[in-house]
């Protein structure tokens, strides 16, 4: 075990700035020192990636804004002025219309990998519940910046999404007309949707750090869901989590620039590449696929106000888990009945994700109605219930003690 | 309008919910083609990049613009300096002048095209699902209306558009341009070689990325590895 470096000589001028701001005993203490499980698996590089990812999405945003012009008539103008004048303006974008995407991906495994390993439990509700409202203020991030570039997608999904508030009884229409700032989605909807798609990333890194102030009280939780109790338990951060982080971050930029260099618009949606025309609609209007499934929940349900209702009630659902799951063990390593349920919710989510992306006709249709029933019983019946039935597996004793299902078990790992 | 227009989402949106089709037009799958820019390493052909700008400029741009493009970015195509000056110069133009668009107005556009307004041609390939093939499908896709089928005086049967009647009359026909290089002009080789020229239009920065990405991505792998490799080492040091 390294010496905890605080005790490392320091220079005299950061000796004079840390007596007076201790911004290095913090940096120390948080970052390098900072006590962390041994045994964490690749599963938990997803935190610090996401981080790193909306650092390269703010910087990128940044430079992008230098050039967009936020104005119904030359948005889009200005967005191909990006992609064909700008001094590597084609790079910027697509790092951060694919970014959207990933960060998506990055932030879902970061979610599942919560689930699995019982992440949410006591200590550590508020880090779970402070991550759902990191997780909201990214798709309403996310849904305000597609409307940016004024496609037709952007347009039309704007006009759609904006008006599930017409859903709310009495009040809804007026609530419609404010959100747009007129009578139909325009140029104040622009305005205010790059003002906020601009303010909401900051907002972002707020709840990001209570989310770390909450997470290193206790530290992070670990794939056997078990305290770190005895001596060698918990390792610094510095040297073997940084770089694990790093190796982590090598993959995930090569994934990512795989689609920015040979695959840019794999994600996106060619419609968004004719300009916005309140005259014609596309043929299929549809949301970036990080909201599929929500969108298959909305519209499986045949009335307006119900679609909407349990749309947002499935996101909310999830502050909710910690005092839904009440088993006392914390990792699906042990749960065996718990494990098997989290794999079926996992392909349940996938089937509302493709039936998302379908025409509400059908066998979509059905199936969609099928997994979103599915999907709050599994909150609402399921797991509240399995406690009763469940014998866990004998948890080991420490963090460092192998016991052979645990190094054997193919989960995860 | 705010009522109406509210009504007609909402009637929009309900659709989506419920409907039994309301966008039924069968079109048949896009012929797969080979084209110079697929995969990796694809580039834009030159010789069919300069073909495919003289169709754009002696058959499309009669009614389509393009008007991200300007007579500079054709020094992409293997254009001289001076033969871009001679191009702008038949419109009167300067090199730093975007191309003109072919009407005034939307209005002048329609009027002229049987009610349609024919689209600029600048994103054409990335504004359509699978866009290079579904443009060539097009152009080539003129058939004669099976019995029983009317259609509105002054249009077209396209075998692929959506709904298949189109304003477009058939564009292309053999020998319709004579090629510089003395290529044969025939439908197939015009669609192609204006494809090429119009894939080259919506993303004139793709030789660039893809050259980028090769580096970038070889840096990265090598940033990757040697990461795992220290990763490695670091962690040994807890088993002893």
């Amino acid at each position: 075990m390294s010496m905890p470096s605080s005790e490392k000589k320091k220079s005299g001028f950061i000796q004079w700035v840390d007596e007076r701001l201790p911004v290095f005993t913090f940096i120390n203490k948080e970052l390098v020192d900072y006590p962390t499980p041994r045994n964490l698996n690749y599963w938990w590089n997803f935190g610090s990636l996401a981080g790193i990812v909306l650092v390269i999405m703010i910087l990128t945003g940044i430079f992008l804004a230098m050039f967009y012009t936020p104005h119904v008539d030359h948005a889009f103008n200005s967005v191909e002025r990006i992609m064909r004048e700008v001094n590597y303006g084609w790079l910027i974008r697509y790092i951060h219309m694919n970014g959207a995407s990933i960060f998506f991906i990055v932030v879902y495994i970061h979610m599942f990998r919560g689930l699995y390993y019982g992440s949410y439990k006591a200590p550590r509700e508020l880090l779970w519940i402070l991550g759902v409202v990191i997780f909201l203020l990214m798709m309403a991030t996310a849904f305000m910046g597609y409307v940016l570039p004024w496609g037709q997608m952007s347009y039309w999904g704007a006009t759609v999404i904006t008006n599930l508030f017409s859903a709310i009884p009495i009040i809804g229409d007026p609530i419609v007309t404010w959100l747009w700032g007129g009578f139909s989605v325009a140029n104040p909807t622009l305005n205010r949707f790059f003002a906020l798609h601009y303010l909401f990333p900051f907002l972002i890194v707020g709840v990001v750090f209570l989310h770390l102030i909450a997470l290193h009280q206790h530290g992070s939780n670990n794939p056997l869901g078990i305290d770190a109790k005895k001596p060698g338990d918990k390792i610094p951060f510095h040297p073997y989590y940084t770089v694990k982080d790093l190796l982590g971050l090598g993959v995930l930029l090569m994934v990512w620039g795989s689609f920015v260099f040979f695959a840019p618009n794999f994600f996106g949606e060619p419609d968004n590449y004719i300009p916005a025309d309140p005259l014609v609609t596309p043929e299929h209007i549809v949301p970036e696929w990080y909201f599929l499934p929500y969108y298959a929940i909305l519209r499986s349900v045949p009335d307006k106000l119900g679609g909407v209702v349990l749309m947002f009630s499935a996101v909310f659902i999830l502050t909710l888990m910690p005092w839904l799951d009440r088993s006392p063990i914390r990792s699906a390593r042990f749960r065996p009945l718990y494990k098997i349920l989290f794999w079926i919710f996992l392909v349940n989510c996938l089937i509302l994700g493709w039936v998302g992306s379908q025409k509400p006709e059908g066998l979509p249709l059905i199936l969609g109605r099928i997994a979103t029933v599915y999907y709050f019983i599994h909150f609402l019946g399921l797991v509240p219930l399995l406690n009763r039935i469940e014998r866990p597996q004998p948890l080991p004793d420490s963090l460092q003690k192998k016991s052979p299902s645990v190094e054997k078990s193919g989960d995860c790992s | 309008m705010n009522h109406r227009f509210l009504r007609e989402i909402f009637i929009v949106f309900l659709n989506l919910l419920i409907s039994d089709e309301p966008w039924a037009n069968q079109q048949p799958p896009l012929p797969q083609e080979k084209w110079s820019f697929d995969q990796v390493f694809g580039t834009y052909d030159r010789a069919e990049l300069q073909r495919g700008f003289q169709v754009y400029q002696q058959v499309c741009s009669t009614c389509h613009g393009l008007s991200h493009i300007s007579y500079r970015h054709l020094k992409a195509l293997g254009f001289s300096e001076a033969k871009i000056k001679a191009i702008a110069a038949q419109k009167e133009g300067k090199p730093s002048d975007y191309f003109p668009n072919p009407f005034v107005n939307e209005k002048a556009a329609r009027a002229a095209n049987n009610g349609a307004n024919p689209p600029d041609l600048s994103l054409i390939i990335k504004a359509r699902k699978e866009g290079p093939h579904y443009v060539k499908a097009l152009l080539k896709g003129y058939i004669e209306p099976s019995v029983g089928i009317q259609l509105a005086p002054g249009m077209s049967y396209n075998l692929y558009f959506s709904g298949h009647q189109i304003a477009m009359a058939p564009p292309l026909s053999d020998n319709l341009v004579q090629y510089a290089d003395g290529t044969p002009a025939t439908v197939d080789q015009m669609a192609h070689d204006v494809v090429t020229f119009l894939a080259w239009a919506s993303e004139p920065e793709m030789e660039e990325r893809k050259h980028l990405g090769v580096k970038i991505l070889t840096y990265l792998l090598v940033f990757t590895v040697l990461m795992g490799l220290v990763k490695r080492r670091t962690w040994r040091r807890l088993e002893e």
